[in-house]
């Protein structure tokens, strides 16, 4: 099957709104897995040894883990379609352990494929327009986008396009393919940043200059690991016809003065740290002005077929309210609370935009079983035009449902066991897969996730508590990106232990700030009661409204670290 | 004979699976209760040269050696880390080797 083939599965509910691979990125996918066949083939037969293949493997998202191989799927700016979200799942269950991880990256992770599995489970990606493509290695990886693109109401212009006009730019790029380092791209296009640009190497803000064009605010230098950094800003508009130009003279810059003797000073974070950004912008523009910008001139035509193929659905004209609905809530308390947490507003009259969450109670962040990816797969063709979204905070997103069809919907969740209400609540919480799973982790994160759930499992009590984002990362690389947490947990190891350094006051979005320490590791047992005294101490000072973050804002760090220290000599085993 | 800190074990990972080994009396084991260990350096280093030859034919990747200390007459590992590789994820007690019955 290719992505034109006429035996593909659409309903009268599930029309074109996704883009789909032309023949020549057909032809690219299937010429991948095939080379990667050959590859593994020579690998296993010893015509390759490991240090000639780790790179080969790695380049087609193969990693080896704790416990197995981990393979991990780039779903390009987080969209899915139904029927690739069904794919996910057969692959689960044929080549893996019948589950799959959604990552800070808009990615799938299996955790238990077999290296000898993996080209016929890279053929079954391909058939459905997926790959593994750099989702590994020194290179520019899967481009995420705002999980929210194409139906917020705070969009100046969906920014998938834009992603996939990136996607073709980078693939294979044969100049990028050897980075210093590893190189994110996020892109926005709404008022809101929903999708943390200013932690990424580069993030992307679609923006109108004072001439009213659509172009680009350009911000380098962002990113977390061992040393965060927020992003600053680079070019504060770039304009459609020389985004590809400008970003290809930010790598060539990055590819020609980024460090390669330490690969923990080789990401682009550092070169902007050390050199300035002044400097930096003075290389770009230098560059940018001498090179032939010919190759990477706007293709208007390319780009209006890729809008095109992000087709805004066929929405029924409706009124604003839902008489339905609102009879729905009154009638069910849970189905309101769902409605209250994990529904935002669409921008057309009528509709939702709908947040499942994979955070159950005391569950694995990120983790959905194959049966919840088919019910999410029937979900969305039957409520939602056949179409998904991943958000970097490791939830799907159903992103035109109709109100009138939100009770049948959250019906179908709630026996999928995908109905829990606590979307941007205290127990929605990021967590990489820490030491449970990943080799470069030093304590576990997923259980302490678990623990904090648990310990807040009380939806009322959540609501109450407000906005509160909990990030937990097994390791200094911060795959859970816990220096945006506003309360931020980072497992180390300490004298041969687990410990758990918190930070309080990170943000992701516009307002961008990293943690600041609470203070020395603690347990992981101690863990959910820091966090209870955190939260006991928010309520008590919190102004009416204020977020967690705005009340630490108001009343600063030290005041948070004060009442910690005060609950600990009151008895309290902190 | 030169005495280890602790006794030591040599853990690997199958080339085409993926999943843990651990060095035993015949060659590679999965169940890290038939773990042969090493009790010298003189042992660890042939240990390290075994595992070399394996992963020079394409047997083996990622070949360590690691502490351990004697429970039961079984050899346990003495870092979390490696003990969570004996097995498997404590989020998930019906993955690896803790679900096959090889858990140490």
């Amino acid at each position: 099957m290719n992505a034109h083939d006429p035996q593909l599965s659409h309903g009268s509910n599930a029309p074109d709104t996704l883009y789909r691979y032309d023949a020549f990125d057909a032809q690219f996918v299937r010429e991948r897995v095939a080379e990667f066949r050959e590859q593994v083939r020579r690998r296993l037969e010893g015509s390759l040894t490991e240090d000639e293949f780790r790179p080969l493997r790695l380049m087609n998202g193969l990693y080896l883990q704790l416990h197995a191989y981990m393979l991990r799927v780039a779903i390009p700016y987080g969209t899915l379609s139904a029927r690739q979200m069904r794919a996910l799942a057969d692959i689960a269950d044929r080549w893996d352990q019948g589950y799959g991880h959604f990552t800070t990256r808009q990615n799938l992770q299996y955790n238990w494929p077999k290296l000898v599995d993996t080209p016929d489970i890279l053929q079954a990606l391909a058939d459905v327009d997926m790959h593994a493509i750099q989702t590994s290695g020194n290179c520019i990886r899967n481009v995420t986008a705002d999980h929210f693109a194409g139906v917020a109401p705070d969009e100046i212009e969906d920014p998938r396009p834009t992603g996939e006009f990136l996607r073709q730019w980078s693939s294979a790029h044969p100049e990028f393919s050897f980075l210093p380092r590893k190189f994110k791209i996020a892109v926005t296009g709404g008022a809101h940043d929903r999708a943390a640009v200013k932690v990424h190497d580069i993030g992307l803000r679609i923006v109108r200059n004072a001439a009213g064009e659509t172009g680009y605010e350009v911000i380098v230098g962002g990113g977390l690991g061992r040393s965060p950094f927020i992003g600053k800003v680079i070019c504060d508009f770039v304009s459609r016809a020389d985004l590809l130009a400008y970003l290809e003279a930010v790598m060539r810059v990055y590819n020609r003065f980024g460090r390669r003797d330490n690969k923990y000073k080789a990401r682009i974070k550092i070169l902007v740290h050390e050199k300035g950004i002044d400097a930096i912008r003075a290389a770009v523009a230098e560059e940018f002005e001498q090179m032939d910008r010919a190759p990477y001139a706007h293709d208007g035509a390319e780009y209006e077929r890729i809008v095109a193929s992000f087709a805004t659905p066929p929405y029924e004209s409706l009124p604003k309210d839902s008489a339905v609905l609102e009879s729905a809530r009154v009638a069910n308390k849970d189905f309101a609370q769902f409605v209250a947490v994990n529904t935002a507003p669409h921008r057309v009259d009528g509709y939702a935009i709908v947040t499942v969450s994979l955070k159950p109670i005391g569950g694995i962040p990120g983790d959905a079983t194959s049966e919840q990816m088919r019910a999410l797969a029937d979900a969305s063709e039957r409520f939602g035009f056949g179409e998904l979204r991943i958000s970097h905070e490791q939830n799907v997103i159903l992103p035109h449902v109709k109100k009138d069809d939100l009770f049948a919907l959250w019906t179908l969740l709630r026996e999928a066991g995908l109905a829990t209400a606590n979307a941007g609540l205290i127990s929605d919480i990021i967590s990489c897969p820490g030491l449970d799973y990943c080799a470069l982790a030093t304590a576990r994160s997923i259980p302490i996730a678990q623990a904090i759930s648990q310990r807040f499992s009380d939806i009322g009590r959540q609501q109450e508590i407000g906005k509160l984002g909990i990030k937990i990362s097994g390791c200094i690389n911060a795959c859970g990106h816990h220096h945006v947490g506003a309360i931020g947990i980072l497992g180390l190891e300490k004298k041969g232990q687990e410990s758990y350094q918190i930070t309080l006051g990170g943000d992701p979005t516009l307002d961008a700030s990293l943690g600041e320490l609470l203070g020395p590791g603690v347990t992981a047992d101690e863990v959910p009661d820091v966090i209870e005294h955190l939260v006991a101490f928010y309520l008590a000072e919190r102004h009416d409204g204020e977020t967690f973050i705005e009340t630490w804002r108001r009343l600063g760090h030290a005041r948070f670290k004060e009442a910690l220290r005060r609950e600990g000599e009151d008895g309290a085993d902190i | 004979m030169a005495a280890t800190k602790h006794p030591q074990i040599l853990f690997a990972s199958d080339l085409k699976l993926g999943d843990v080994l651990v060095l035993g009396a015949d060659g590679w084991e999965r169940d890290l209760r038939k773990a042969k260990v090493a009790a010298s350096a003189e042992e660890a280093a042939q240990f390290e040269a075994f595992g070399k030859a394996e992963i020079a034919a394409n047997r083996v990747v990622d070949v360590y050696l690691a502490d351990v200390e004697i429970v039961g007459g079984a050899p346990q590992p003495l870092h979390y880390r490696e003990k969570m590789r004996a097995k498997g994820p404590s989020v998930r007690r019906d993955l690896g080797k803790q679900a096959q019955g090889d858990a140490a």
